[in-house]
């Protein structure tokens, strides 16, 4: 185990959420990651690093979300990161959920595009993220979500 | 060249028919618009139903300006290579999305001074006529603010570090 770096699983859905990820990677440097999206084109984005895809279950259809649920949790399993990591949006709450399940440190960055209100996601995982941020100062609450800034 | 894109989850046909509209009127022929999972077909512009990454990239890098719907996705490439950007927020009434959350993100990168906003397609064809004002944004880095990256960092060095 001596050379066991922490891991990170770091997951999101399509278009601005994963772009909001990508954002955040000068912090994890020195970190084993493991991005986990829902589209395959976005692997040039994180050449080199380990990369999974997901089904979409981002309009919250039932079949489709119990498929990605049990992909999420086969990669929690075989990966057994030490945080996961999410800027949204279904497949995050997944692998939220499930990570503090297995023991994970858990991370909630709700997207900037929720400007007026918290996402329904970001409401749920409440209570199971260990860091729960928002990006707009004015959403911030006791007991989270924090503001912490931005990614842009 | 202008770049529309709406994303690649839904459609949204109320932009794409605007601007196809709007090129016709004017004769403007240097139009390519990415429309996303739709039956409906452009006839006066250039159209792909989808681009991966790179080809996205590659569109966005060589337009002039950039027309979309107000994902983020959308927005923050668009800012990152300082592209002028035009966006129209989807509708949860109209179904273009579950709620109106894009309504309230146009206003408030609007405020931002990060995007010009068309409210809806009757603004739309103004906007459109305006584009060529519309100066190159200032580039943003590519990475979050250096305080997220920060509380970051010290949130993730608590479970013992790198």
């Amino acid at each position: 185990m001596g050379d066991h770096r922490n891991c990170i699983l770091a997951i999101a859905s399509g278009g601005g959420h994963w772009v909001q990820l990508l954002r955040l990677r000068p912090a994890f440097e020195g970190y084993d990651l493991v991005y986990v999206t829902v589209n395959q084109t976005y692997r040039t984005d994180v050449a080199g690093e380990r990369f999974h895809v997901v089904k979409d279950g981002t309009r919250w259809n039932p079949l489709v979300l119990i498929v990605m649920a049990a992909q999420v949790l086969c990669l929690l399993i075989r990966y057994r990161p030490d945080v996961v990591l999410s800027t949204g949006a279904a497949p995050g709450y997944m692998g939220l959920r499930l990570g503090k399940l297995l023991g994970a440190r858990t991370v909630w960055m709700d997207s900037i595009a929720n400007v007026e209100h918290v996402s329904l996601s970001c409401e749920k995982v409440r209570g199971h993220a260990d860091l729960l941020l928002t990006q707009w100062p004015h959403l911030a609450r006791e007991g989270g979500p924090r503001y912490e800034g931005a990614v842009i | 060249m202008i770049f529309v894109t709406v994303g690649a989850q839904m459609p949204f046909d109320r932009l794409v028919k605007g601007v196809d509209e709007w090129a016709a009127a004017r004769g403007i022929g240097e139009v390519f618009a990415q429309i996303g999972p739709t039956d409906w077909r452009p006839r006066h512009v250039g159209w792909t139903n989808f681009l991966d990454v790179r080809e996205f990239k590659s569109k966005m890098s060589e337009a002039r300006a950039v027309i979309a719907h107000a994902g983020m996705g959308s927005i923050i490439t668009a800012l990152e290579l300082g592209k002028p950007i035009l966006v129209m927020p989807r509708r949860g009434v109209l179904r273009e999305t579950r709620n109106d959350h894009q309504v309230a993100t146009a206003e408030r990168f609007r405020e931002l001074g990060r995007v010009a906003v068309a409210m809806n397609e009757e603004e739309l064809p103004h906007k459109l006529d305006e584009l060529s004002g519309l100066l190159p944004a200032d580039r943003i880095g590519p990475y979050a603010s250096e305080q997220l990256l920060g509380a970051l960092r010290r949130f993730l060095a608590g479970t013992g570090g790198p």
